[in-house]
């Protein structure tokens, strides 16, 4: 069987599954976010009267709205927390990010079946658990009865060979995949991503790889567990006891295998309004820019922070350029913060923001205005999602926002590095 | 028992549910389902027709307006040869039975015919049509109506409401 396939017929209480098959499984944990949760879930538990299946297993996190600073998001953040103090769940409020706050407070493991209100759910097949996401309706089924049914897919691998160079990262080889496959190449079947340049790669990076599965149109998106799995899992105060076991086997079918090799990828640029517009940032270079924006659950971990940083220090943004940076977690920022990234932001200038969605949502008050043409480092480019339907996105990594600011226009970062 | 009406491959969401149309009430919805791929649907279609379709049926966004318009027009369901993942899901957690086609003579656009869920056939005067086959439990949600009035319904099986 196929990484999927185990996972799945453990969470069904089965020895084996096929791709094809529709098997009903028994949730470990249900994570639900201040946006698609409560406010949506609850009206539906209402209609069917009965509370949560288990409040140990469910995790609400609050980062859509936050800070809450209109009355809008201020309403939804206080029926966010009434909710949480009166059905008892675990509630991460300000945390950050929802993706990034799960692993992080070590909620996710090797093994697990989990559920998440979010479209960006995949991020937990990063760890090696089977994770999806789901609209309201179906999240209310969940959190009613603890289980959820789901057609077995079949697995799509993603080989990597090769290492990368440097200056190119996670992001770089996700934008390259979407560029390759297109938006619906995952069919929303399982991806696992495979191959030495993934296991090479850290935690946060492959967070990467599976959270913008969704941008293949993958229902999950799978790395196997190992060592670099075990110590992250371990340290965040999860139990990743049995990771070794969550591998797929040698002979296991795939429906599809598609070969990338590392060595020889560029720095990517998605142009607007697809991240399925990705090729090399050469095509790109030289667009104008108004804004640089460092932020969201793909674009704004420690590590994404770090590598910005390292290409931002001792420099300022080209005259008319705006820096923000929306660190993804609270203790992601603390520890920029511990080791001097924040302040080479700080240094240049940058707007530093909550650590929540914000813009990425299309929330608060730093949206895109008209014409604006903004590098992000976030998952999605659609036309209005970041503000007004005339500004204009890029998605890239965080090198190249980096070395883009600086130039102010989209630029090869790797002209900004030693060794690169 | 109702007419056939034959589909090609990728049907997608925008044509099931066009996004000129989203923000309008979903009987006006779904009286524009299909219109720009095939307009008689659109101006024909209605209880106890069957859509026998290509490859990829249901393809593009997550919007469950798709399921949900064909679901209004009151149709026994549809048969395929694959569906878009995402489709495929709520369409069932809507009520509407979808079915992906295994073997059989396939019927003839207008031909009469009856979708047998139970037992996963498709029954036409031509022939019969053998799908795959959901699990009971999936043919049960569908008869109740989708997800929602389904769990009304076991919860108080259970007693839990
Ligand atoms: S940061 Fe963006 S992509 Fe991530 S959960 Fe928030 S809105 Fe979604």
């Amino acid at each position: 069987m196929t990484l999927a396939e185990k996972l799945i017929a453990r969470a069904a209480g089965r020895t084996t599954v096929r791709p094809g098959e529709v098997v009903t499984a028994a949730v470990d944990l249900a994570m639900i976010h201040d946006s698609g949760g409560p406010r949506r879930v609850e009206p539906i538990l209402k209609r069917l009267g009965v509370g949560l299946w288990d409040r140990d297993r469910v995790v609400l996190i609050s980062d859509h709205y936050i800070p809450g600073d209109d009355p809008d998001g201020a309403a939804i953040l206080r029926l966010t927390r009434d909710w949480a103090q009166a059905h008892g769940v675990t509630f991460h409020d300000g945390h950050g990010i929802c993706h990034v706050v799960l692993p992080e407070r070590g909620h996710v493991a090797p093994g697990r079946f989990i559920v998440g209100g979010d479209s960006h759910s995949p991020t937990g097949g990063a760890f090696g658990a089977y994770m999806f996401g789901v609209g309201a309706t179906e999240m209310a089924g969940v959190l009613a009865t603890g289980e959820i049914w789901i057609r077995v897919p079949e697995t799509i691998r993603l080989d990597w060979q090769g290492a990368l160079p440097r200056g190119v990262v996670a992001k770089d080889m996700i934008l390259a995949m979407c560029g390759r496959l297109g938006m619906d190449g995952g069919r929303y079947q399982a991806v696992e991503y495979t191959g030495p340049a993934i296991r090479a790669l850290g935690m946060q990076e492959r967070m990467t790889l599976s959270n913008m599965a969704a941008e293949l149109g993958a229902q999950a998106g799978l790395i196997a567990p190992d060592e670099i799995t075990a110590a992250y899992v371990a340290a965040a105060g999860g139990e990743a006891g049995d990771w070794a076991d969550w591998q797929g086997d040698a002979g296991a079918v795939v429906a599809e295998r598609h070969d990338f090799d590392a060595a020889t990828l560029a720095p990517q640029v998605a142009a607007p309004h697809s991240p399925a517009n990705a090729s090399d940032v050469g095509d790109q270079a030289g667009q104008a820019l108004d804004v640089v924006y460092i932020g969201a659950c793909t674009g704004a971990k420690y590590v994404d922070l770090r590598a910005a940083a390292e290409i931002l220090r001792g420099h300022r943004p080209a005259k008319g350029v705006q820096i923000l940076v929306a660190p993804a977690s609270v203790r992601d920022q603390a520890r920029a913060e511990a080791e001097g990234i924040m302040a080479v932001f700080e240094a240049a200038g940058a707007q530093i923001l909550p650590n929540a969605c914000g813009i990425c949502a299309g929330y608060g008050s730093a949206r895109l205005g008209a014409d604006i043409r903004c590098l992000s480092t976030t998952a999605r480019n659609f036309k209005g999602r970041m503000g007004d339907a005339s500004a204009r996105v890029w998605l890239a990594s965080p090198y190249t926002a980096a070395a883009s600011a600086i130039e102010g226009r989209i630029a090869d970062p790797r002209n900004h590095l030693e060794g690169a | 028992m109702g007419r056939v009406w034959r589909l090609g491959d990728n049907i997608d969401t925008d044509a099931l549910a066009p996004g000129r149309f989203m923000h309008r009430p979903i009987a006006e919805l779904a009286a524009h389902c299909l219109i720009d791929v095939a307009p008689d649907f659109a101006a024909g279609a209605g209880v106890g027709d069957v859509i026998v379709a290509g490859r990829n049926f249901g393809m593009g966004s997550s919007r469950e307006q798709a399921a949900q318009a064909l679901k209004i027009r009151g149709l026994q369901g549809v048969v395929a040869e694959s569906f878009a993942g995402i489709f495929h899901r709520n369409a069932i957690n809507l009520g509407l039975p979808v079915f992906t086609i295994l073997s059989g003579t396939l019927p003839e656009a207008g031909a009469e015919a009856t979708l047998d869920a139970g037992a996963a056939r498709l029954r036409h005067a031509g022939g019969e049509v053998l799908l795959d086959p959901l699990p009971d439990f999936l043919i049960e949600m569908i008869r109740d109506g989708g997800l929602v009035p389904h769990l009304e319904k076991r919860l108080a099986r259970e007693g839990r409401r």
